[in-house]
């Protein structure tokens, strides 16, 4: 995992001017190596979309600035990331075949190979009795897989997810992260996670990163220590229990700041 | 809803058929109104002899002409407002008093523009047509969720091509409302300022039919109109229900 994939170098964003601006980011610095998976927690508000879509090429930084596979990522997303969001992407007037080849259809491919990718993704996906139905047809976890295999079909080299599992409930999720995993092995993408599930996060990653409150930076890098086999079996293993209790133990002072509740920290609380 | 349109069918059916009753039995007097069943027999000898034909064709194309006019400058320029948030302030207030503007009093002014010829009736209907369209057009492009425009991003796609891919597809529930209304304007526009101001089409046919206390083709004019005008509206909204099952249907 030495390859570096990409790079964050004192990324920070101000939404606004003068005494309105709004400090909502960083400054950050991260390396993303390749074919690692690294999972972001934070307090709410405290800029993790920001930084995803900072790294996308969606949102500029004020300060500082990202590379990918070496080049500047500056005004477009770069060809080689693909990007999960949380709300429901899909296109209601496409059906699960045609929402998953969107991106392929733009692209200089034969016919034979977008129906080859789109097969295999819908088969992945567990999508193959629902190739023809309409997003409207299928439940919030399932329109997210069209999601998740609309990227898939890209073969994105960094695979960017923000609380991809949000809306889901827990047993949805827990099952989507070996969905996920398996993806992740599957594809050897670098895969960049934001959640607010701290269970989530420890479960998935390689590393998790955890975010102070706004304006967001890494307050510690954590390695999991998970075999590249890990699934969601690994909620029994001792470690994980002992990896949540000390993210929670670093993110609870920021989740209490970030609820406007500092005076709880100094009294301990 | 089988049974709702059943019951609506029974309802217009069963108006037409005490209509064709009360004018049969001389409860509402033949110079009033003549029964359906000769409306439509008459109307079938006009249009079998070919009257028709002309005052037809020029009406259509009117109205066609305005009803294309309509949807490609009303949605051209709801895009246009739309991403313009200074425009869009503007004319807000002028699109929803749109309705009180009396496009008809404006005929000698586009005839001294255009001059005497099909071209002021249609911008009449156009002018109607144009402002249901463009308020259509952003009430649409207000509730596309940002979420698909960011996923036209990460695709790579291109202002014009995020439009025509992602932002009209996902709009188009809206877009077909307003065609509807669209459609309607243009045709309340251009037959309107037939009957009123003009000297071809089916307007002025109806018109003309009046004047000489023509009733039986005055009536079959309006059986012929108002038939088109449902015709045309029920197909439009086909192509919405179409829309809007495949969108929301579990």
């Amino acid at each position: 995992m030495a390859d570096l994939r990409a790079r964050l170098s004192g990324v920070s964003k101000v939404f606004g001017d003068g005494a309105d601006a709004v400090h909502a980011l960083g400054p950050v610095d991260l390396d993303l190596e390749a074919g690692e998976f690294i999972a972001v927690v934070g307090p709410s508000g405290c800029g993790k979309t920001t930084l995803l879509e900072t790294i996308a090429g969606l949102t500029s930084p004020s300060g500082g600035h990202v590379t990918f596979e070496g080049a500047p990522v500056a005004g477009r997303v770069p060809r080689g990331i693909g990007v999960v969001f949380q709300e429901d992407a899909s296109f209601p007037w496409l059906n699960v075949w045609d929402n998953i080849a969107f991106g392929l259809r733009r692209e200089a491919i034969e016919a034979a190979e977008i129906r080859a990718r789109v097969d295999y993704a819908i088969s992945f996906m567990g999508l193959s009795a629902f190739a023809r139905a309409y997003p409207a047809q299928l439940s919030g976890g399932m329109r997210q897989r069209v999601c998740i295999a609309r990227t898939l079909v890209m073969r994105p080299r960094l695979i960017l997810l923000d609380e991809p599992f949000g809306a889901l409930d827990q047993q949805t999720r827990l099952l989507m992260g070996d969905e996920l995993l398996r993806l992740w092995r599957e594809t050897g993408a670098t895969v960049f996670l934001i959640t607010h599930a701290i269970d989530e996060a420890v479960m998935l990653a390689d590393r998790v990163g955890v975010m102070s409150a706004r304006p967001g930076r890494f307050i510690e890098l954590i390695e999991t220590g998970w075999p590249a086999s890990r699934s969601s079996a690994n909620v029994a293993d001792a470690a994980f229990g002992r990896l949540t209790g000390h993210v929670w133990s670093r993110l609870r002072a920021e989740a209490m700041k970030a609820l406007g509740r500092d005076s709880d920290i100094q009294a301990g609380a | 809803m089988r049974g709702v349109a059943r019951a609506r069918i029974a309802v217009i059916a069963g108006a037409v058929a005490l209509l064709e009753l009360l004018t049969r039995a001389g409860v509402i007097d033949r110079l009033t109104m003549i029964p359906p069943s000769a409306m439509a027999a008459h109307l079938r000898i006009m249009l079998l002899q070919g009257e028709l034909d002309a005052p037809m064709a020029e009406t259509f194309t009117n109205i066609s002409i305005a009803f294309v006019l309509s949807v490609l400058i009303g949605i051209a320029g709801g895009l246009v407002i739309h991403a313009r948030r200074r425009i869009r302030r503007l004319v807000d207030p002028l699109l929803a008093s749109y309705y009180a503007v009396p496009f008809f009093v404006f005929y000698p002014l586009l005839i001294t523009i255009f001059g005497l010829n099909r071209w002021p009736l249609i911008f009449i209907g156009f002018g109607f047509g144009a402002a249901a369209m463009v308020i259509a057009t952003l009430n649409g492009l207000d509730r596309v969720p940002h979420v698909l425009r960011k996923v036209a991003r990460v695709h790579g796609l291109g202002r014009a091509e995020e439009v025509w891919r992602v932002t009209l597809p996902a709009a188009a529930p809206h877009l077909a409302a307003g065609l509807k209304l669209a459609l309607a304007y243009a045709f309340i526009g251009v037959i309107a300022g037939e009957f009123i101001l003009s000297g071809t089409g089916l307007g002025h046919a109806i018109a003309y039919a009046y004047d000489s206390f023509d009733n039986p083709t005055m009536y079959a004019l309006m059986l012929l109109v108002v038939m088109l005008a449902i015709g045309l509206n029920v197909a439009i909204h086909l192509f919405e229900e179409h829309l809007v099952r495949r969108r929301w249907r579990t």
